[in-house]
């Protein structure tokens, strides 16, 4: 189907930005980042509430975890701090291993779930842990009916 | 299309920053535009820290103890490295919203705000968030085009929103904030140890000296004496009294920005941001130890 995006390239080279919704932080439980798992309104027709709702608690749940303090990050600051943070030349720290992860895993997201649904999940590393940005993308090539047939391919997966 | 992108070199982060930093080293250094205090503070403390090593150190590496020149070599290469650490790096700098992101943003204000009447002032744009069951409002940037998480404030110097900014010091040519603020940190008490080691051993050096020579003939044998004396007494008033408030600071997980004047009226055991008296030994060796977090 014309609708049907398999890959990334070709949604960012056949498809035309629509609008971009933006997911806020979520402070009610301090200022550890955290996002807040409303659903907006604009992806209504575009995604499953439940599909949505995963990727962003397993979100919040990597960036809990990375923030955790335990035993090996403080065995990893005192390291650091005894050789005035020259290791750090040679290491990675915890923390940006989990980030990675996280990268990954919004890449993997991206391919299987949110491109075949013209959507596009910006790490929010890239915006400052400020909001997760989500770019709707409107296939440029057909008319406005095709935004009203994309939820049907999109359960027929 | 595809060609043309090939050919064309891809831009870095650093490149398209709006702020007023100055970038060195393939995007690796990060400083402010205004360097002539740090290169002040890297010539204070590396010549003082000269004239020790050639005038006291002879002496007193014979007279009472080798170590205490190795000690102060370690000390200094440690100072030095905290003091190029905090210079050189990103202290969290929040980047700028992107149009879209800040049209979304203007479009949420006008929602919240309502009509606005021509010739009227509109309303200041502050956004309410709970934070551990208490409200703390958020201020909305007009340069950066976002609303400031908390604790987060705009440097005018750099230009740019800066993640729990501490304060913007000429000396190291930085802002202090999220990222470098235990870098900072151990470089104002690393200073302070060293500038009262190397006080407390030209002391030792002139009383040791002049039992031998007598006190105006070793302040002639030497001159460097006088000079460090001078130096280490007024950083000592200064750094020593710098240290000794961060450390207050720390130990109640405070900064010295309030960005909001509803926190300024808080009991230090309601603030949103203390984690509870119970926690406060835990929250003193995060600031420090604890793992580094948080991009930008």
């Amino acid at each position: 189907m014309a609708t049907e995006f398999h890959n990334l390239q070709e949604l960012r080279h056949s498809a035309s930005l629509a609008t971009k919704v933006f997911i806020q932080r979520d402070y009610s439980d301090g200022t550890i980042c955290k996002f807040q798992t409303k659903f907006p309104a604009e992806l209504d027709s575009r995604i499953e509430r439940s599909l949505f709702e995963e990727t962003v608690k397993t979100l919040n749940c990597c960036y809990a975890e990375a923030e955790k303090i335990g035993g090996q990050s403080y065995l990893e600051g005192c390291l650091a701090c005894a050789t005035a943070y020259i290791v750090f030349l040679c290491m990675e720290t915890r923390y940006e291993k989990i980030l990675k992860k996280i990268s990954m895993y919004i890449q993997e997201q991206n391919e299987k779930i949110y491109a075949p649904r013209g959507l596009l999940l910006t790490d929010p590393i890239e915006r400052g842990m400020r909001v997760i940005e989500i770019s709707i993308f409107e296939d440029s090539g057909s008319t406005s009916s095709s935004s009203t047939g994309s939820p049907s391919s999109g359960t027929a997966q | 299309m595809s060609a043309v992108m090939i050919t064309r070199k891809a831009t870095r982060k650093w490149e398209k920053l709006p702020g007023k930093n100055t970038f060195c080293c393939d995007g690796r250094v990060m400083m402010a535009r205004q360097k002539g205090v740090f290169y002040l503070t890297l010539f204070l403390i590396v010549g003082t820290c000269s004239l020790f090593f050639a005038f006291e150190c002879p002496y007193l590496a014979v007279h009472l103890s080798p170590a205490i020149p190795v000690f102060a070599v370690l000390l200094f290469v440690f100072v030095i490295a905290m003091l190029l650490r905090t210079s050189f790096s990103d202290p969290g700098v929040l980047p700028r919203a992107l149009p879209e992101e800040a049209n979304f943003i203007e479009m949420e204000i006008e929602a919240a705000n309502g009509n606005v009447l021509a010739g009227q002032r509109p309303p200041p744009r502050i956004r309410n968030v709970q934070i551990n069951n208490q409200i703390v409002k958020l201020k909305y940037c007009y340069t950066c085009k976002i609303f400031r998480p908390p604790r987060a404030s705009h440097c005018s110097i750099c230009d740019n929103c800066v993640d729990r900014f501490d304060h913007h010091c000429p000396w190291v040519g930085n802002c202090v904030g999220k990222r470098n603020y235990r870098y900072f940190y151990l470089f104002t008490l690393s200073l302070s140890l060293l500038t009262i080691y190397i006080f407390a051993f030209n002391i030792v050096h002139v009383v040791l000296r002049s039992v031998d020579s007598g006190f105006v003939n070793t302040l002639k044998e030497t001159p460097g004496t006088v000079l460090e004396v001078l130096v280490c007494f007024f950083t000592i008033w200064s750094v020593v009294g710098l240290t000794g408030f961060h450390t207050y600071l720390i130990s109640l997980n405070q900064t010295p920005m309030r960005t909001s004047p509803s926190t300024l009226g808080m009991d230090m055991s309601t603030s949103p941001f203390s984690f509870g008296p119970f926690r406060l030994k835990s929250t003193s060796g995060i600031e420090i130890f604890g793992p580094e977090i948080d991009g930008s």
